[in-house]
């Protein structure tokens, strides 16, 4: 790099300018919404009306919002509701798609590919579109109102993590099952007690990808949790919509609970969620 | 306890009958669950919207056959087929939204100050739950707030500035980019991720051979990523025509701003027009299963059926290896 002339510098230099002028502006206009929020979130009534949005609060450590939105949105409530569902999705999902990937990428039976393609071809079904009739579905099952028929319709609609797991024994040699059938083991012997162990990042990320979504989900559980106990945290937010239409200190506030969960996560598993993404994201 | 293993295994060969009935067993046994919620969640909805698009009906009482006409209702209505012309909106902003991640994924390849502070403010976004969205952009667009405030600052007379999601000139422009803002991120993460999987040597090469950073893009990122980014510019077509979150979680589809998804949704279950939205739903399907035919047809022509023939290639080896393992267990147990 020694011989370079002036004016390749200077070019240089301004192209080192604009990249990160352009960086610092994305991250601006990423983060501006959500900050902005959060200054909301820290006034109090007077201050909120009297101030522009976008002056700082004068008191860092006023919480008052942040009670009163978690009492009236029934915060505890939700969380509590939310950490059912999401271990008993992750529980379900990890263990239905592992075993029908296993089985998927194990035997070669009749009908292998056509339900792989079965499940293939369900990826392509928008779910807004099909809860037209998988409400009178769940209607006629009585899980309506129940967080069990939320559970289950939770599970019974991913195909990511079939995917993921499927991609993930096909990198896993099948003479780890021959030898352990040749030691005696039984198809779910080698299941359970040799390839399951292995698959832990696929779990991983199945794990991240799926806590994500549960946790983000609020359209089916608006739909089929309606009673007042049954809240979960995404839907929580939905009782400043009535009558505290445009309190948004109170509103803010709320908003920056419901997300304080996930940056926390995100920021202590970055890693994991970006490749977990990127191996969702390659499902083909 | 390798020895209560084994012993497990021959007592339950002597039930099975040697492999071979444990085989069904294990097959029917894993397969069981997913298959019965495959078919309860997704065909059996499938093959009910079908049923009931014929239907004049409600999600309880009596139900009337209507025939062709809820389809007819949907291509004549005002407030149904002709909501599918807002898709353009969302198309343009998933365009904008895929240049700008990729010129940010290409930036924080290579090293860059504080990338991982970038990467991460301009990914989370999209971790963020859709109905905190709807309220963080509420706000962000009141009248006075949030973004009239920042474009005052830029010399804007505030008078002049438009009501962002009332005006029906600008507020499909506004959900579309918030629609870019929580997404963007989720493409750059995508990208970065293809991107270094790149040989790290041409890079080199091309720094040694004097490439400029344009020609690096020009001549090495983009061809190498090309089938990741086709695939994401031709998923988000079908992603427009199926737009939902933003109109539902912002405005709920008031002044003009209703998707085809959101009439649906509110056919179905505030009007609880059953029979019509299912009409509306079969309607997409089909729009969206031509797509997918076509984006398949063109990936096809493009890169050669890389991608979708994996699982058949492990599919045939699999059964080659079958073959191979029961001749062997065969000449075995002769010998």
């Amino acid at each position: 790099m020694t011989g370079m002339s002036m004016a390749e510098k200077i070019k240089r230099a301004v192209i080192t300018v604009l990249k990160y002028f352009t960086l610092l502006l994305g991250a601006f206009i990423a983060v501006l919404p959500v900050a902005v929020c959060l200054f909301s979130a820290f006034k109090s009534k007077n201050e909120y009306e009297t101030t522009n949005v976008m002056t700082l609060p004068q008191n860092w450590l006023y919480f008052d919002n942040f009670i009163t939105a978690w009492k009236k949105a029934d915060m505890l409530t939700a969380f509590k509701n939310t950490f059912i569902v999401m271990v008993l999705v992750l529980f379900g999902s990890v263990m239905i798609g592992s075993m029908l990937a296993y089985v998927l990428s194990r035997f070669a039976f009749k009908g292998n590919s056509l339900i792989r393609n079965l499940f293939l071809f369900a990826t392509m079904i928008p779910g807004v579109a099909t809860q037209v009739t998988v409400y009178q579905i769940m209607h006629a099952l009585g899980l309506i109102n129940k967080l069990g028929g939320y559970i289950i319709l939770m599970m019974g609609t991913d195909v990511i993590a079939i995917y993921i797991f499927l991609q993930f024994f096909e990198s896993l040699p099948v003479s780890l099952d021959e030898s352990a059938i040749i030691d005696g083991c039984t198809y779910f012997g080698v299941f359970f007690k040799i390839l399951f162990p292995l698959l832990k990042p696929a779990i991983i990320t199945v794990m991240i990808l799926k806590g994500v979504g549960v946790y983000n989900e609020y359209y089916m559980a608006n739909l089929y949790l309606q009673s007042k106990n049954l809240v979960v945290v995404s839907t929580s937010l939905y009782i400043f919509t009535g009558p505290y239409g445009n309190q948004y200190n109170y509103i803010c506030a709320g908003v920056i609970i419901t997300l304080l969960p996930a940056l926390i996560i995100f920021i202590a598993c970055q890693k994991q969620i970006y490749s977990g993404l990127t191996m969702g994201a390659v499902k083909g | 306890m390798m020895e209560d293993s084994m012993g497990k295994a021959s007592s339950l060969k002597k039930i099975f009958g040697m492999g071979k009935g444990q085989r069904i067993l294990v097959i029917v046994t894993f397969m069981f669950l997913p298959l019965l919620l495959l078919f309860v969640f997704t065909y059996l909805p499938f093959l009910k919207m079908f049923q009931f698009s014929f239907y004049d009906m409600k999600y309880i009482g009596k139900r009337e056959w209507v025939g062709l006409q809820n389809y007819i209702d949907v291509f004549t209505r005002d407030d149904c087929f002709k909501a599918l012309k807002l898709c353009f909106y969302y198309m343009a902003g998933a365009i904008v939204q895929l240049v700008i991640a990729l010129y940010f994924a290409t930036v924080l390849s290579f090293k860059v100050k504080g990338g991982a502070f970038f990467k991460g403010a301009m990914f989370f976004p999209s971790l963020i739950c859709g109905i905190a969205v709807g309220f963080i952009f509420k706000f962000f667009y009141t009248r006075g707030f949030v973004l009239d405030t920042v474009l005052s600052w830029l010399g804007f007379a505030k008078e002049s500035l438009p009501y962002w999601l009332k005006d029906t000139s600008i507020n499909n422009f506004s959900l579309a980019a918030t629609s870019v803002w929580k997404y963007m991120g989720q493409n750059m993460v995508l990208f970065i991720g293809a991107i270094m999987s790149v040989d790290k040597e041409l890079y080199e090469a091309a720094m040694i051979d004097g490439a400029n950073a344009w020609n690096k893009f020009r001549y090495i990122i983009l061809p190498s990523i090309k089938s990741i980014v086709v695939l994401n510019l031709i998923l988000s077509i079908t992603g427009s025509i199926s737009a939902f979150e933003p109109p539902y979680v912002i405005t709920n589809g008031t002044n003009g701003t209703g998707t085809y998804f959101v009439i649906m949704d509110r056919i179905a279950h505030q009007n609880q027009k059953v029979g019509l939205a299912s009409a509306m739903a079969i309607v997409l399907l089909g729009i969206l299963i031509l797509c997918t035919i076509a984006q398949k047809v063109i990936l096809n022509v493009m890169f050669n059926d890389k991608t979708e023939s994996y699982s058949r290639k492990a599919l045939k080896k699999m059964r080659k290896e079958e073959r191979l393992k029961r001749k062997e267990a065969r000449e075995a147990a002769r010998a």
